[in-house]
């Protein structure tokens, strides 16, 4: 950089991508931005309920998840922070891989991520919709009444 | 963003003076605070993005057996994993009010001016969240009860 002579450059001196790329691209930074915001108030409630508040990480159990999905509400909050979190920190993932990866490892690196994301949004969509409860001890408490008649 | 085309688009040849090598701070994302919060985020964002998968994964196991489930969460409050969990909200606290540092600066006008100021705002605000978290989770996974 101790180059001191002066540089001549031809017009155009400055390259730009093609208009519809830009929309594509516009999309995926707009949607980072807009759940990354619903992400803090979704995430934060999250760990405030499950890491927080009563005793914390030591509350969770089998029976502790059981009692939260049996309310629709929490099976929607996770279901958002399944979808927002998963394809927000993929298309980052998308972004850094294309920063440091060419040519057949690029390529590799995103397959594996795209196919990664499908397989754990399904996955997950799966467990939030058809949690049973009764596959846990229903020997006695409310279980043994709710999944007696089963 | 860039939507009108700036003085370089004339057709004549332009004569540019070389840059001036002494300070490399003073933009966006070269040097100083614009680069480093660049990196934390990058670093948080990659380490909350695997333990997310691994986190679906052993949160399947609640529709599979409900014992495995409990075997596998029970891992989750010994002390080596209870410290792993501070990092993992001390990263994703440190990813989100930087987050909204990003998106501050990109939608309201001005901000990127102040983006410093704002940086370190978000760091006091991540050490106020710690602060409140840490001794509480700290006591569930190594104190008594
Ligand atoms: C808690 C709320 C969150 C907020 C406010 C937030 C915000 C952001 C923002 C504004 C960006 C920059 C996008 C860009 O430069 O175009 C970003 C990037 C990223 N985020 Fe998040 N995010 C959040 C949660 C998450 C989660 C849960 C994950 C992981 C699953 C994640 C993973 C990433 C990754 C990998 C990047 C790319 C980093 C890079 O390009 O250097 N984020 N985030």
């Amino acid at each position: 950089m101790s180059d001191t002579a002066t540089t001549t450059v031809e017009p155009p001196r400055y390259s730009r991508a093609p208009r519809k790329a830009r929309g594509l691209e516009k999309r995926a930074w707009l949607y980072m931005r807009a759940s990354g915001i619903l992400l803090v108030v979704l995430i934060f409630g999250h760990l405030l309920i499950n890491m927080f508040l009563g005793t914390g990480v030591r509350a969770i159990d089998f029976a502790f998840v059981a009692g939260k999905l049996a309310n629709p509400f929490w099976i929607v909050w996770d279901s958002l922070i399944l979808w927002l979190a998963l394809i927000h920190g993929a298309n980052g993932m998308r972004t850094i891989v294309n920063d440091y990866a060419r040519g057949a490892l690029r390529a590799v690196l995103l397959g594996a991520l795209l196919v990664a994301t499908v397989v754990l949004l399904v996955l997950g969509s799966l467990v939030l919709w058809t949690f049973d409860p009764c596959i846990g001890d229903t020997s006695s408490g409310v279980l043994a009444e709710l999944c007696g008649a089963q | 963003m860039h939507e009108e085309s700036g003085p370089a688009s004339g057709a004549a040849t332009a004569t540019i003076d070389p840059p001036k090598p002494r300070r490399i701070a003073g933009t966006l994302y070269r040097g100083r605070e614009g680069m480093w919060s660049w990196v934390l985020h990058r670093i948080t964002g990659v380490a909350i993005f695997f333990f997310l998968l691994v986190h679906i994964l052993d949160t399947a196991l609640v529709r599979l057996d409900a014992d495995a489930y409990d075997a596998v969460i029970g891992t989750y409050k010994t002390p080596i994993m209870g410290l792993g969990e501070a990092g993992l909200v001390a990263a994703i606290g440190l990813h989100a009010l930087n987050g909204l540092r990003i998106i501050a600066i990109d939608f309201i006008p001005g901000a990127t001016r102040v983006q410093r100021p704002l940086f370190w705002i978000a760091i006091v605000l991540w050490v106020a969240l710690l602060a409140g978290f840490l001794p509480r989770h700290l006591m569930h996974v190594f104190g008594g009860a």
